[in-house]
């Protein structure tokens, strides 16, 4: 594990987690911190439990063995109340999305602002179309999510999960979907979300460019474990195996834009 | 007290907002961030009233931190003024908030209007046309295909789906026998019952066995046998179709040759082919006995009598139109089913409507062909 850089609390501490489905195991101890104003990484390869790891640390999954720490508040026995008041200040955006499809886009970014807070409506929809410009989506303003493209959809999603300016926010694959110069664009909106607004963002990515630009951090499941956590160039060069071998060929990838040839 | 806290933010320590009204300056301090804005809105709109010079100047020196919510409340007050004539100046931002307030300023120029909602009769006049240029031609290339498959599929082996024919039986015949069977046996105890009080004003009691057996087996049984599969099974269709309409199944099928009508709808009308005419009969039964049920223990009508009675006045023919009226409605509830379950459109949310959607117009259409098959057959 790795010094604690910035001497400030963790944002999420992660000790000894452990889950299994049926008899299937899924996550085996699984430790690990991510500290304030950082983009954190979680990488592995398909179904190694990323997306598992994620919903525990918002608390969607129960916790079956060990500890979750989320801002300072441990998950494993919170009160409905209290977490009802932790998770709003939480933004998720998930795998598909998950907009309401009998909403337009506009009134599915409305929703946490109109529940939450008792702005007036002028200004709820100033916020709404301002967050569906930071995702460049403000001509999809009175669309349907089935009128919207895979990709478009998960940045409606993004919008909605940012309309209470939640200072943590996880990503399950933001970038699937996209294209190069759309991914771009959202790299760089996540980029300014923590510089300028001091949001420590949790994603769960593949991307190996938008990895690049984005992670502070790399944390690396495998089969369950949490094999490497530290800072990007670390786990380029000094890694174990695995993480070692997902860089070498996801970096080839990006060079050549293809596959690299299998080598015998 | 408890909402402030709740916000925090995990970083920096937060500092109440607070704002200072000097002649025409406005001066915030503290952090401009969703939970103190949503305090404030409310009163400071409501001072916002009483503002009369013809400038303001907008003093955001002493701002900490700033989120959306800060910039709308910002941008909303001086749309608010510069409406009235007045004009808004931004003074002394600090460098640390300057980029979220760039961020999170929208040009106020282009507002796009809501797409124009049309007027009734234009709505009445597309769905109109719609349904004959559209849903009618559907519908009946649909029930072709199904009616051409049903026959074909009987003599080809080649593509057929082994195992569905007697999934689906059980599914839709087997499945719903205890509900029909309860059904039919309430509905043989009712009939009966309110038409003794009647028949037996006229000392006519041993009618009730005509009644029941002829008004069952012709009318009832199949009836309402085929409204409860079509709330079961018709919908079961519709959303299956429908769910793999918009996972783009059924556009996988397509794509691999398979004709989408003969690989999912002809099992199921094989199967409810099969399985109506054998849950009619069971209700025409079932109904009958509660007939007899309140024969004995209510007009003293021995079963013995009750079936004799019942034999002496059914024909053949009684039991040949339900026969053929169960395969009719078996064939429009399979039909709409598949229809409603093709025809979805949108997301997930559509699969819901067009379920609805597929029972109501089954049991219309099933009400609608007995009425007309009962004039035929009268």
């Amino acid at each position: 594990m790795q010094a604690n850089p910035s001497k400030k609390e963790p944002i999420i501490l992660v000790r000894n987690l452990s889950a299994r489905f049926g008899r299937r195991v899924v996550l085996k101890e699984v430790n690990f911190q991510i500290y304030p104003n950082e983009i954190a990484v979680i990488l592995g390869t398909s179904g190694c439990g990323k997306t598992t790891v994620l919903k525990h640390l918002f608390g969607l999954y129960p916790i079956q063995k060990g500890e979750v720490f989320l801002m300072g508040e441990r998950l494993n026995e919170i009160t409905e109340d209290d977490y009802q008041r932790l998770v709003r200040k939480v933004g998720v955006l998930f795998q598909n999305g998950a907009l309401l499809n009998s909403l337009t886009v506009a009134e599915n970014v409305a929703i946490p602002l109109e529940q939450h807070t008792r702005l007036p409506e002028d200004l709820i929809e100033y916020l709404v179309r301002v967050k569906l410009k930071l995702v460049e989506l403000s001509q999809a303003f009175y669309l349907y999510p089935s009128q919207l493209s895979g990709g478009m959809r998960k940045r409606a999603a993004l919008a909605r999960a940012l309309a209470l300016d939640p200072p943590l926010l996880f990503c399950d694959e933001p970038s699937a979907g996209l294209d190069p110069l759309t991914l771009q664009a959202l790299d760089e909106l996540f980029l300014k979300l923590k510089n300028q607004l001091g949001i420590t963002i949790v994603m769960v990515t593949h991307e190996i460019p938008s990895i690049f630009r984005l992670a502070d951090r790399v944390i690396f499941l495998h089969r369950g474990e949490v094999i490497f956590n530290g800072s990007l160039p670390d786990a380029v060069a000094r890694s174990p195996e695995p993480v070692r071998e997902f860089f070498r060929v996801g970096m080839a990838d990006t060079r050549h834009g293809a596959h690299p040839p299998v080598e015998p | 007290m408890n909402r402030r806290n709740e916000q925090k933010h995990s970083s920096a320590p937060e500092t109440p907002l607070s704002w200072e009204w000097n002649h025409q300056e406005l001066r915030f301090r503290g952090d401009l961030t969703l939970p103190w804005v949503d305090d404030a809105v409310e009163p400071l709109f409501r001072e916002l009233k009483h503002f009369s010079p013809s400038q303001l100047v907008i003093v955001l020196d002493e701002v900490k931190r700033l989120d959306s919510a800060g910039v709308a409340l910002l941008q909303r007050i001086a749309t608010v003024l510069e409406e009235k004539g007045k004009t808004v100046l931004f003074a002394s931002v600090p460098r640390t908030i300057a980029p979220t307030l760039k961020m999170f300023t929208l040009e106020r120029s282009r507002e796009r209007t809501p797409p124009a909602r049309l007027f009734w009769i234009e709505r009445l006049g597309e769905a109109v046309d719609r349904f004959f240029r559209i849903d009618l031609i559907r519908f009946v290339y649909l029930m072709a295909d199904i009616f051409y498959w049903s026959f074909a599929d009987l003599f080809t082996h080649r593509q057929r789906r082994k195992g569905e024919f007697v999934n689906q039986v059980v599914l839709m015949g087997a499945n719903a026998v205890p509900i029909v069977s309860t059904i039919a046996l309430l509905i043989g105890l009712v009939v009966a019952l309110q038409s003794a009080a009647q028949l037996r004003q006229f000392g006519a009691n041993v009618y009730v066995a005509d009644l029941i057996a002829i008004s069952m087996v012709q009318e009832m049984g199949p009836l309402l046998t085929a409204i409860v599969v079509a709330g079961r099974s018709g919908s079961a269709i519709a959303s299956e179709i429908g769910t793999m309409v918009i996972t783009e199944e059924v556009d996988a099928l397509k794509t691999m040759a398979i004709s989408p009508v003969r690989y999912l709808i002809i099992p199921k009308v094989h199967a409810l082919v099969l399985s109506l005419p054998l849950l009619a009969m069971l209700a025409n039964f079932l109904g009958i006995l509660g007939g007899t049920i309140v024969g004995y223990f209510y007009l003293n009508i021995s079963p013995y009598v009750f079936y004799n009675r019942m034999v002496q006045v059914l024909e053949f023919r009684d039991l040949m139109t339900g026969f053929v009226k169960s395969l009719v409605f078996a064939g429009l509830i399979v039909i709409t089913g598949s229809f409603y379950g093709f025809r979805v459109q949108g997301g997930p949310e559509g699969v819901g409507r067009v379920t609805t959607a597929s029972v109501v117009t089954a049991i219309f259409l099933v009400i609608l062909a007995d009425s007309f098959l009962g004039l035929l057959f009268y």
